[in-house]
């Protein structure tokens, strides 16, 4: 048999910056997050599985090496895998940043891929060369079937392992539909439920279709985040609702959780169950409705994540909670972390 | 087995989406027995077995069932499975760990058996069951917490309990199979996900008639009878319309 590796995502050395209201910043164990909380919270996470969204191959026009990166779905529903939006790079891999890699063929519509086994087509171009929205042939069973044989993780240039299915999938991880991992998820396991449930604190859970984190080229950066589907379940929204009736807080086990639950409290202040799409970015001018507080990665400055942010602290305390980062070495760039 | 199940035939949960199974080792014997009982009474079911052969041919068999290819003792196959199941059912309330390997064939003293056809028996039986099981417990957490109910169904034997002579790693594998499931239970039953592992009793099937050649068919029980009580069992074990707003763990019943 083979000896399981540690996984390189939920290390128990995992450190946690603890921000405080009036800006007090405390540093713990990533494991004792539990202990932060208190009788009548609500903690919200992302049951998101990641897909295995890259897929090598090549344009069948010019023959030319191509990487697929699945970036997006192009409607409000992630239950057809059929078409998909996408960035395109040109030959080589992971090793290289994004930044440094040579461009993909020149794509149009009507372009045949060919994607280890599968095949697809070019629907569209979606405002830049490199962005399009393709089809794959074949039935959904046989396309979920390649995908697993052929896709593989996106990998990370700072990563130096490969990353595996195994690796991307957090604890609670369920539907596939996000395209990189919901990666405050891995904060999570299942005796930090158990102790939450002890202390009286709720848990629940949404599926956001988490997007591409960045692609290299700062014009798509720009587009930056998608459009993501969401679905709140009925047992979800009726638990926001009823925690913000009683004053308890509710609190997002990352950024894509703030974003799907933001979009579905947008009018009234009410979550509803269903599906929804988040759109925009969420930054300092946001009036947060819905989310109390976030436990999330460390992110970029520069990036939506980053400001994303703005919309719990001001400038100064983010400024100073950078530069804590920076000062411990604690920032870690394994994972975008969402 | 049958004093654990409830003997009256239990029609599925009413869910929308329909009840979503997952089954291992579907292309035969009990495992594809359990495909066609569930697809009757109207759940989405995936199935997955090594021969895709074998699996085109029930797909082609059971229209709008999902065949997936994959070897349970492979490491390297347990997530493209989870990934497949929970892209083509669209998540999964339930999942019967079907699949068995006998260890050595003809069966063999323990004394006269490989380390490694042990370790084949212990990777399909137990190992790879966990690892599926532990793949699919996000989505399948994910559905009790919606009150669909959850159930993981581990499929042991009385060799798990009985030291049948030849029957070491087989038995010590699904004995091995049944106390995790024990645990497992206790463990997740706050999580809204029961654990259950049931013996379905010696039938007539291409895996008994491999074990024990001279056996006569008449005298073994059909796959598709072990089939509806396990189907039922499971069906016991799910909230049904009624039960929702019922705390998980209040309607448990016995784990044998």
């Amino acid at each position: 048999m083979i000896p399981a590796r540690r996984a390189i995502q939920r290390s128990p050395e995992a450190r946690l910056l603890a921000v405080d209201t009036a800006g007090q910043i405390n540093q713990i164990l990533r494991a004792d997050f539990v202990t932060l909380l208190r009788s009548g919270d609500l903690v919200i996470a992302n049951d998101a599985a990641t897909l295995p969204a890259s897929l090598r191959g090549s344009h069948v026009a010019t023959g030319g090496a191509i990487e697929v990166r699945l970036a997006g779905w192009p409607s409000a529903t992630f239950d057809d895998p059929r078409c998909f939006d996408a960035i395109v790079f040109g030959a080589g891999d992971y090793r290289q940043r994004t930044e440094d890699r040579p461009s993909p063929p020149v794509l149009q519509p009507g372009d045949r891929l060919a994607l280890g086994p599968l095949s697809a087509r070019i629907e569209a171009l979606l405002g830049h060369p490199r962005f399009v929205t393709l089809s794959f042939d074949g039935t959904p069973d046989a396309i979920w079937a390649d995908l697993a044989s052929h896709g593989k993780p996106i990998q990370y240039a700072h990563v130096p392992v490969p990353l595996k299915l195994w690796d991307v999938w957090t604890p609670i991880a369920g539907a596939p539909v996000a395209f990189e991992p919901p990666s405050a998820g891995f904060a999570l396991d299942w005796r930090s439920l158990a102790l939450m449930r002890a202390r009286g604190i709720r848990f629940a859970t949404l599926t956001h279709a988490a997007g591409i984190s960045s692609t290299g080229d700062p014009e798509l950066d720009n587009l930056l985040p998608l459009d993501e589907p969401f679905s709140i379940p009925a047992m979800t929204a009726a638990a926001i609702n009823a925690a913000r009736a009683h004053r308890g807080r509710v609190i997002a086990i990352g950024t894509t959780v703030v974003r799907a639950l933001e979009a579905a409290g947008a009018h009234g202040g009410k979550v509803r169950c269903g599906n929804g799409v988040a759109t925009g970015r969420i930054g300092a001018g946001t009036k947060l409705r819905i989310v109390d507080a976030i436990l999330t990665g460390t992110h970029e400055p520069g990036t939506s994540h980053h400001a994303l942010l703005r919309a719990f602290l001001d400038e100064t305390r983010l400024s100073r909670i950078d530069a804590e980062l920076a000062a411990n070495h604690t920032r870690v760039r394994r994972f975008p972390a969402h | 087995m049958d004093q654990s199940y409830n003997s009256q035939s239990k029609g599925l949960p009413s869910l929308e989406p329909p009840l979503r199974v997952a089954i291992t080792g579907g292309t035969a014997g009990l495992g594809l027995a359990l495909v066609r009982e569930f697809r009757r009474r109207g759940a989405e079911v995936a199935f997955v077995a090594r021969d895709r052969e074998r699996l085109q041919r029930v797909a082609r068999e059971l229209p709008g069932t999902h065949a997936i290819v994959g070897d349970l003792a492979r490491k390297e196959d347990i997530y493209p499975i989870a990934l497949q199941v929970t892209g083509s059912l669209g998540g999964v309330d339930v999942l019967v760990n079907n699949a068995s390997s006998l260890g050595p064939v003809p069966l063999a003293l323990l004394a006269d058996t490989e380390c490694e056809q042990l370790e084949l028996a212990l990777a399909t039986n137990l190992v790879g069951p966990f690892r599926l099981s532990r793949a699919l417990l996000g989505a399948l957490s994910a559905s009790a917490r919606q009150g669909r109910g959850a159930v993981i169904l581990n499929i042991i034997s009385d060799a798990a309990t009985n030291p049948y002579p030849q029957w070491g790693a087989y038995g010590a594998s699904k004995a091995a199979l049944l106390h995790l499931s024990r645990i497992w239970d206790t463990e997740l039953a706050r999580e809204g996900v029961r654990v259950l592992a049931l013996d379905p009793g010696d039938m007539d099937t291409e895996l008994h008639a491999i074990a024990l050649p001279d056996a006569a068919p008449a005298s073994l029980r059909r796959p598709e009878s072990a089939a509806r009580e396990l189907a039922d069992a499971i069906a016991a074990a799910l909230p049904n319309g009624e039960l929702c707003g019922v705390p998980p763990g209040s309607d448990r019943g016995s784990v044998q």
